[in-house]
């Protein structure tokens, strides 16, 4: 896919405290769907997955004082397109102590796309354990899904060109917390 | 990435450090009830094996097969090189079936640089001659790293028979690489001085292990290669092991942080005592162990990519 050029266009779709918003409310449909966040994992995958799964956890604890085990699943080694692109480094993949078996699993990324990533992170799953469920919370869905793959808790939804890019910041990894859309702006 | 694997010196710091790093997640991946990743599905690594081997070749189809991909292992007896079949004919016949990558055992320094040139895929040096066995170095800097949490300023002394060993090669070769102080010690029949001048102006010499020892973080004794022996070097086993065998009372002289390392196979009681072998402080058995994951890393890194 093309990427959109380094010095096209950019639109600040989410800044700061927004974020901190649409997190707040991503942990309360957590909460509400799961009731109460019983029997739950949070598994981030690499990078800003991560983060947020811990941010998700944390706004849990402060909103009912469950605590949410948080984990990293990183997918490399079941991408489809590995073979498409020079080789690229591995992640973290770190379950937590209780595992996931019999568990429900809320897979955690930044930006549902094509749904490839979520394809992938269902297979490394399966090869960990066998969770009761599975499910998928995002911050950005951003639509052109090539699977037949949907999430469960949705940050924002900003349709877009597929010219155009998603970029998330998080404060853990890049120093801000913003989302931006990049290039297909006049 | 690199494209071969035929010598440590192919490696710069960073992409060293990449393999250590990638390991290290593959080590972490090999706990888990289901080993298998499916990153390498329908590549096909061919082992060519001209020289007897264990461990290397195992770990070798270990690493490739946890990783999805068909393993097709080819051992020289039994074989049509025993009917005379040529180096290069071996190859064009594994090009024809599409090998991916080949990871090559041969008696002939050099053999897995001439490899490279018939081949399309990519070649690993799994030892060829006295010459280089680069995924030995990068599996001893792995468990180096991860017994003593570093490498850069760590004092290594390597022991033995540096002369006709390719694990001491790689490894100095490496070791230096990524910042690591390295002494070779041996008699002087088997530690030639242009030698190791050759393999790295940084890399210091030394006839007398007992003075060595105490300024050692880590200790790698080397098997005296009695097949690749065809002149005496030293005048008897029993003096070449009262001279730079180690034993327990050596073991004493070492600093308590620092480790002791061989390659395997080892001859007990020649190089290195039973006791200090199976001592708390010997990596020997870690080291097989951290074999598979390197090569993992490297059969991923190497294959994995466009």
């Amino acid at each position: 896919m093309a990427q959109p050029r380094a010095d096209a266009p950019s639109k600040i779709i989410l800044e700061g405290s927004d974020l901190h918003r649409v997190v707040d409310r991503i942990a309360h449909q957590i909460l509400e769907k799961t009731s109460g966040a019983t029997g739950t994992v949070l598994l981030g995958i690499p990078t800003r997955g991560v983060p947020l799964a811990h941010r998700l956890a944390a706004r849990i604890h402060a909103f009912e004082g469950v605590e949410v085990p948080v984990g990293s699943l990183d997918i490399t080694l079941y991408r489809d397109d590995l073979r498409l692109k020079a080789t690229r480094a591995l992640g973290k993949t770190e379950l937590p102590s209780g595992g996931i078996d019999g568990l429900r699993v809320i897979l955690v990324d930044d930006v549902l796309f094509s749904g490839r990533s979520v394809r992938a992170a269902l297979d490394a799953l399966q090869d960990l354990g066998r969770p009761s469920s599975v499910q998928l919370a995002v911050l950005v869905d951003r639509g052109h899904r090539q699977l037949p793959i949907r999430a469960d808790y949705v940050g924002k939804n900003i349709p877009t060109a597929l010219s155009e890019s998603v970029k998330v910041a998080l404060t853990e990894i890049d120093g801000a917390d913003e989302v931006r859309l990049i290039g297909g702006l006049k | 990435m690199i494209k071969h694997l035929r010598s440590a010196a192919d490696l710069d710091a960073a992409t060293a450090t990449l393999i250590l790093d990638t390991a290290g997640e593959m080590a972490s991946l090999s706990g888990r009830e289901v080993k298998k990743l499916p990153a390498l599905r329908g590549r096909t690594v061919v082992n060519l094996f001209y020289e007897d081997s264990t461990r290397t070749r195992i770990s070798f189809e270990a690493a490739a097969k946890r990783l999805s991909a068909d393993v097709i292992n080819f051992s020289a007896k039994g074989s049509s090189v025993s009917k005379g079949e040529s180096l290069k004919d071996t190859a064009l016949t594994l090009q024809a079936m599409g090998a991916d990558a080949v990871v090559i055992r041969h008696g002939a320094s050099g053999a897995p640089h001439r490899l490279a040139e018939w081949v399309d895929g990519s070649v690993v040096n799994a030892g060829d001659g006295t010459h280089e066995h680069p995924t030995q170095a990068l599996l001893d800097a792995y468990t180096m790293r991860s017994r003593l949490g570093r490498l850069d300023g760590l004092r290594v002394a390597i022991v033995g028979d540096v002369l006709h060993s390719r694990v001491a090669r790689s490894n100095v070769l490496l070791l230096t690489t990524l910042g690591a102080q390295v002494t070779v010690v041996g008699p002087p029949t088997l530690v030639p001085l242009d030698l190791a001048a050759a393999l790295s102006e940084k890399t210091q010499i030394s006839y007398d292990l007992d003075a060595v020892l105490p300024d050692s973080d880590v200790v790698m004794m080397l098997r005296v290669q009695t097949e690749r022996m065809q002149d005496s070097y030293f005048p008897s086993a029993r003096e070449y092991s009262r001279r730079y065998g180690l034993d327990m009372r050596r073991l004493q002289k070492m600093p308590d942080h620092a480790i002791v390392m061989h390659p395997g196979p080892m001859n007990r009681g020649m190089e290195i005592a039973p006791e200090v072998a199976d001592s708390p402080r010997s990596t020997i058995v870690e080291q097989v162990a951290n074999g598979v994951s390197v090569r993992m890393a490297v059969l991923y890194l190497l294959l994995g990519g466009k």
